[in-house]
């Protein structure tokens, strides 16, 4: 373990902004994916079934 | 009963075998990931050199890497799909191409956030990052081409061309390091000699590269279902799935 304590972790040696940047950023693009992911597929099953419905209405 | 595994490479099949094995590859990643980053943080120590700015290597080789593996099989798909014919094929590679997007984008921004305290600048026109940055234009490139034919299935033989022409930029970036006086440094894992690095470094540095598989595998999948989905939409089946609620 290299750190003293929190706040030495959170400054990484001065570098915080460029380590936090890093990971940060990365980390919200990577949330960002699964969450245009998750929505694309359920906006795709909700649109199927309403195509379906309106077949069916038409029957 | 030999298992036919070919049966998977029609959408159907294919369709309900990602959807029970995204999960896994999904909990491998955060494993896979919490283990890299706690070795990465807590375990692997304090650069002599670098201090702690060198800790971005975990994200950034990973992510690096991946960027022109998936590329790599991106490139496999079509041309499979330009010889083969097989529609599942072309799917695969539009399902990879914004995930290494993705990974290219991050390892560009975290080799930025290095290069400013290491090497006193965000960006420098050296071989490896502009030919990485050609990676990011290719992948935006073939997206692109895709999204502007409308005919589907000229717009998958067109762009699969282009992912293949683009092809020979992967192993430029990789060797660039070699073939040209960079200032990044050459490569840090290598099969033919020892590692350059502490083991806790080499160690989170795998890990992480592991857990940048496993998402990259888990995130291609379900843009391939989605793919399917919209592609199928009038066949029986997803109808099926549609009617009984089996969003599985």
């Amino acid at each position: 373990m290299s750190w003293a304590g929190p706040a030495e972790f959170f400054a990484m040696g001065g570098y915080a902004f460029y380590v936090w940047g890093s990971y940060g950023v990365a980390a919200v693009l990577i949330v960002a994916e699964l969450w245009l992911l998750v929505t694309r597929r359920r906006t795709l099953l909700e649109q199927s079934r309403r195509s379906l419905d309106m077949g069916n209405d038409a029957e | 009963m030999p298992l036919n595994i070919w049966r998977f490479a029609s959408p159907q099949p294919f369709y309900s075998l990602a959807g029970k094995l995204i999960p896994w590859f999904l909990v491998a990643a955060a494993l896979l990931g919490a283990a890299g980053l706690y070795v990465g943080f807590f375990v692997a120590p304090t650069d002599a050199q670098q201090g702690d700015a060198y800790r971005i290597i975990f994200i950034h080789v990973a992510a690096a890497w991946m960027s022109m593996f998936i590329y790599t099989v991106m490139a496999f798909w079509c041309a499979v799909g330009l010889i083969v014919n097989t529609r599942l094929s072309f799917m695969m590679a539009l399902g990879l191409a914004p995930t290494g997007a993705l990974m290219t984008f991050i390892a560009l921004w975290t080799g930025a956030l290095w290069g400013k305290p290491t090497w006193g600048a965000w960006w420098v026109w050296d071989a490896r990052l502009t030919s990485e940055l050609i990676l990011l234009f290719l992948y935006i490139g073939f997206m692109s081409l895709h999204a502007a034919i409308d005919d589907v299935r000229r717009a998958d033989r067109a762009a699969a061309l282009l992912a293949l022409v683009g092809a020979i930029n992967v192993p430029i970036i990789y060797f660039s390091v070699k073939w040209w006086n960079t200032l990044h440094q050459g490569a840090s894992v290598s099969l033919t000699r020892a590692p350059s690095m502490a083991r806790a470094m080499l160690l989170g540095m795998l890990l992480m590269a592991l857990a940048a598989w496993m998402y990259s595998i888990a995130a291609s999948l379900m843009r391939v279902r989605s793919l399917i989905l919209e592609r199928e939409s009038d066949s029986d089946w997803v109808r099926t799935i549609t009617r009984t609620g089996a969003f599985k």
